[in-house]
């Protein structure tokens, strides 16, 4: 019963305010690889979208935590989805897996990474477009696999 | 059933909990002797060393790997068969004191990026047949194995008393202990010893051991399998993968050996050091994606396994029923896939090494036994795979808590399902006949459906019953042929017709009396009657793909080749086809599954740091494939005479499975064999009978023809030295040995085309020493 009321905070995103100089994914990365390169090693990605701009982001919604054969990912006491890299052995099965590529795997080390919801990004945005706001786990939770047929 | 997102630590199994005196048992271990090692680096794919143990002359030795040995043999299955090679000799058998029993690793065993990365390949000159059997199998052992610091672990010799062999990876440090009172049977023992020997008292811990086992059942027939374990930290049990055919679990227990066990400090995703971890990774993610997206409107693997095979075979008719008479029965539905969905555990990452997401292996937890030593426990059920639901099928089990009951005790005992379930299915159907009887049977009432029969059956051979049956019945059914041959019970035909073994090792599950090449994808094999090597059923019968003999020939080519290939570098083979990408049917040859073929490529360059492309691959299975033959030849094998196969497996023996297939069979005498059809309509069954039975037999032996021609071998299946140096294998020994005994099959008038060819028809070459001219 507790569980229903469990929440977590996920990434907003206020393309209107955005003006593309991608200030959040160089503090992603930071936090990630000690490095502001951004880019692959960012796990919010900023992309073109028409005259606006989108996010791409992890939304914490856990489909992963089913796949990992090591015990990696855990749901944090926070809800957050936590990829423990002490313990991961690189399978990619999460990677794979992800149905919106939010899990990401840069070309520095063979384990995966994703967002943490540290609120790095939302700092460093010059102009407030991202913001951390708070849901319901059971309204964002996902299980799709190991259905039998094609549903 | 669980909804999904459930915290490791709160998954339950339901089982039955055993609490063992961990601390006494292993007090009562003796190192009898041990050694310490270096630990290594794994480079590229690599632990570029193999390990040695003689149990009869208590020596370890590490041998090394030379570049040498990585382009004529690649890893795995082919070092396997490098290593013996060197230590046993043409006279060894099973139970002879040089045999050896190996298992290896390969080059991209230990790989977790690719699914199906885990495999270990064994070795072993089986009991049932005489010659070398190979048998593929998941599980941990492989890949820590190697991360321990060895491409194979070797061990010839025989313990004089039940011991357990500990590579320890953690201390660097092997040790050979007597182990008197550990279980023998392999759910159990494998739970003690992976307790006993992790570092510390936790899930992880204990996911970094191994154990590979047989139990009881092993000890006392012909069929004994090996578990290999994988801890699962959710079940928080150690689950088993079987490597099953030919008797290694038998070897294992032969030589004393009650189990191994090898543990790791850690291990990580590029601890095969792998040349291009950023290629390896990219190829790996897409198939990951390629099965997310995929699986369930093809094979729906990851839902049931292999099991989704079950309704497929009875829809096509290749479901073996009694004893391979039928191909699909009005009750098969019972044991369809879905009936097992229902009590497979979902929602945990089922793959038999880490990063396989075609995840196949599933359980059944909290299954209660109904019979037997372990009645009434509740416990862990690997499985079923296809196979095994099939071999119930096959002795017309149509309940899907027997087929998990057979299960159960096959692994625990260390039964392999299929030899086990084949050969019952022959002793039911010459029970039928009466051939057998209960008296015959020890009291058994060995008819087909009756599970209590077949459990009891199963319980005496672990108990060692000392029944004539028993004993003999444990030994395979081409024993038992044998047995009732000399009592004169049954005609010798029809004995030999309907017991479903070449070689003296059964057929697995599938029904290919409509398939010439599977027919010979089956006998025309290397170590006996598994579809390990072809399965051209559909390619063959229902898409009519492959209509000549030499489009045949081609086929079993290629494919046993391509398959080879998964044995020498530690792999699966179900994710090469039993995913295929979207766009598959479209290209030139959806069979061979293009596109994965390519992953294949890359992946071993990105592991290897070589440059290979597709033709190497199976270059590198020639090499091994052709090096297997020549060593059953020289173990006195390996000829045309020993790829015979059953008439059960070609066509109908009995006049009752002709008439369940009157019109098919019928149709046949007309359009294939030229009779009219009143003439057909005239005939008796028993003349129809004979007439099929001739053309069929005929029919084998011409396929063969084409098949020995194309592989480059005499005409009485014999690897030709020319073809041996043509493919870089040119150990003199070995060249020798080969003409020597073209030589004798010349002079015995064996190097002869074994097909009769009419008008019209030939040979696959005129001259019968064709290779003398390359
Ligand atoms: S890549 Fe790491 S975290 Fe992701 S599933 Fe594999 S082991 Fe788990
Ligand atoms: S919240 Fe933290 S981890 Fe997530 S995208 Fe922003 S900076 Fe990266
Ligand atoms: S497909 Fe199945 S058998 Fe093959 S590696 Fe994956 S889980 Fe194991």
């Amino acid at each position: 019963m507790m569980d229903k009321l469990k929440t977590v905070k996920i990434l907003k995103f206020h393309p209107e305010k955005c003006d593309g100089s991608l200030a959040c994914e160089r503090a992603c990365s930071q936090v990630h690889f000690k490095t502001d390169e951004g880019g692959d090693k960012s796990a919010i990605r900023i992309l073109k979208n028409g005259n606006s701009y989108k996010m791409h982001v992890c939304d914490q919604r856990g489909l992963c935590l089913d796949m990992c054969p090591v015990g990696a990912l855990n749901r944090k006491k926070n809800g957050i989805v936590w990829l423990d890299k002490d313990i991961c052995i690189g399978c990619q099965a999460c990677v794979g897996f992800c149905p919106i590529g939010a899990m990401r795997k840069s070309d520095a080390r063979i384990e995966p990474f994703k967002c943490i919801s540290c609120g790095a990004c939302v700092r460093a945005c010059p102009n407030g477009a991202l913001e951390l706001i708070e849901v319901k786990i059971d309204d964002i939770k996902k299980v799709v696999y190991h259905k039998q047929g094609t549903e | 059933m669980a909804e999904g997102q459930i915290p490791i630590e709160e998954y339950e199994t339901g089982n039955t909990k055993h609490k063992w005196d961990l601390k006494k048992l292993k007090f009562a271990h003796r190192v009898i002797f041990e050694y310490n090692y270096k630990k290594g680096e794994i480079k590229r794919g690599y632990a570029n060393r193999t390990l040695y143990l003689n149990l009869t002359k208590k020596e370890i030795k590490e041998k090394p790997v030379t570049e040498d040995m990585k382009k004529k043999f690649t890893g795995g299955r082919g070092f396997g068969l490098k290593l013996m090679w060197a230590s046993i000799k043409s006279s060894t058998r099973w139970n002879s004191d040089e045999n050896e029993l190996l298992i290896t690793t390969g080059p991209l065993c230990g790989t977790t990026q690719y699914p199906g990365s885990g495999k270990s390949l064994c070795l072993t000159i089986s009991p049932s047949t005489d010659i070398i059997c190979d048998s593929n199998v998941g599980g941990f052992f492989g890949p820590y194995l190697k991360f321990a610091g060895f491409d194979a672990i070797e061990i010839q010799g025989k313990a004089k008393q039940d011991v357990v062999i500990v590579v320890d990876g953690e201390k660097g440090k092997i040790s050979v202990e007597t182990a008197p009172l550990e279980e023998t049977n392999s759910h159990l023992i494998n739970e003690q010893l992976t307790h006993m020997y992790a570092s510390e008292n936790t899930d992880k811990s204990r996911q970094k051991v191994s154990v590979v086992s047989a139990g009881k059942g092993a000890e006392h027939s012909y069929w004994g399998c090996l578990n290999f374990s994988f801890y699962d930290i959710r079940r928080k049990l150690p689950r088993m993968k079987q490597a099953g055919r030919g008797g290694l679990g038998t070897v294992l227990r032969d030589k004393k050996i009650k189990a191994i066990v090898t543990k790791i400090e850690k291990f990580d995703g590029v601890s095969n050091n792998p040349a291009d971890p950023i290629a390896l990774a990219k190829v790996g993610t897409k198939l990951h994606r390629e099965i997310r997206d995929l699986d369930r409107h093809q094979c729906n693997m990851r839902a049931v396994g292999t099991v989704h095979l079950v309704e497929i075979m009875d829809e096509y008719d290749l479901l073996p029923t009694e004893n391979y008479r039928f191909g699909s029965f009005p009750k098969a539905s019972k044991i369809y896939s879905p009936k097992f969905f229902k009590h497979f555990t979902k929602i945990i990452p089922d793959g038999c090494w880490h990063g396989c997401t075609m995840a196949c292996a599933k359980t059944v937890d909290g299954f209660t036994v109904m019979t037997g030593p372990y009645k009434g426990q509740k416990t862990t059920v690997d499985g079923p795979e296809y196979e095994t639901v099939a071999c119930c099928s096959n002795m017309s089990l149509w309940d899907p808590l027997w087929v998990l009951e057979f299960n159960f005790y096959c692994d625990t005992y260390g039964l392999d399902t299929i030899s086990t379930g084949t050969a019952i299915a022959f002793y039911m159907e010459m029970y039928e006949y009466g051939i057998l009887n209960k008296e015959r049977c020890d009291g058994l009432e060995l008819c087909f459906g009756n599970g209590e029969a077949v459990m009891e059956f199963m319980h005496r051979i672990a108990q060692g019953n000392k029944g004539e049956f028993t004993k003999i019945a444990a030994k395979g059914a081409r024993r038992v042929k044998d047995w009732l041959i000399k009592n004169a019970w049954g005609t010798p035909q029809l004995i030999e017709d309907c017991g479903m073994e070449s070689k003296g090792l059964e057929y697995s599950e599938y029904v290919t009396k409509e398939s010439l090449a599977m027919q010979g994808g089956y006998g025309l094999t290397l170590k006996g009657p598994q579809h390990d090597e072809a399965w051209l059923i559909f390619m063959d019968m229902v898409n009519n793909a492959i209509p000549t003999f030499e489009d045949k020939a081609e086929a079993l080519h290629y494919f046993p080749m391509w398959r080879t290939w998964f044995g020498l570098n530690g792999l699966c083979k179900l994710p090469w086809n039993d995913v295929e990408p979207a766009n598959n049917a479209e290209t030139d040859e959806p069979s061979k599954v293009p596109e994965h073929t390519q992953n294949y490529v890359e992946y071993q360059n990105a592991i290897t740091g070589w440059n290979v492309d597709k033709e190497e691959l199976i270059l590198q299975s020639e090499r091994c494939y052709n090096w297997q033959r020549a060593m059953n030849v020289w173990l006195g094998r390996g000829r045309r005479k020993d790829d015979w196969i059953p008439y059960r497996s070609m066509g109908p023996v009995t006049e009752m499975e002709y008439l369940s297939r009157k019109d098919r069979y019928d149709k046949q005498l007309v359009e294939k064999l030229g009779h009219s059809e009143k003439e057909v309509e005239k005939m008796k069954i028993k003349e129809k009978i004979e007439l099929l039975y001739d053309y069929r037999q005929a029919q084998y032996q011409k396929l063969a023809d084409a098949v020995y021609y194309r592989r480059g071998w005499t005409p009485n299946g014999i690897p030709t030295p020319q073809k041996m140096k043509q493919l870089g294998m040119d150990d003199p020994k070995m060249l020798k040995l080969l003409q020597d005994k073209i030589n004798e099959d010349e002079k015995a008038g064996l190097n002869v085309w074994g097909g009769k060819y009419g008008k019209g028809e030939k040979p696959p070459n005129i001259h019968l020493k064709y290779w003398e001219k390359w």
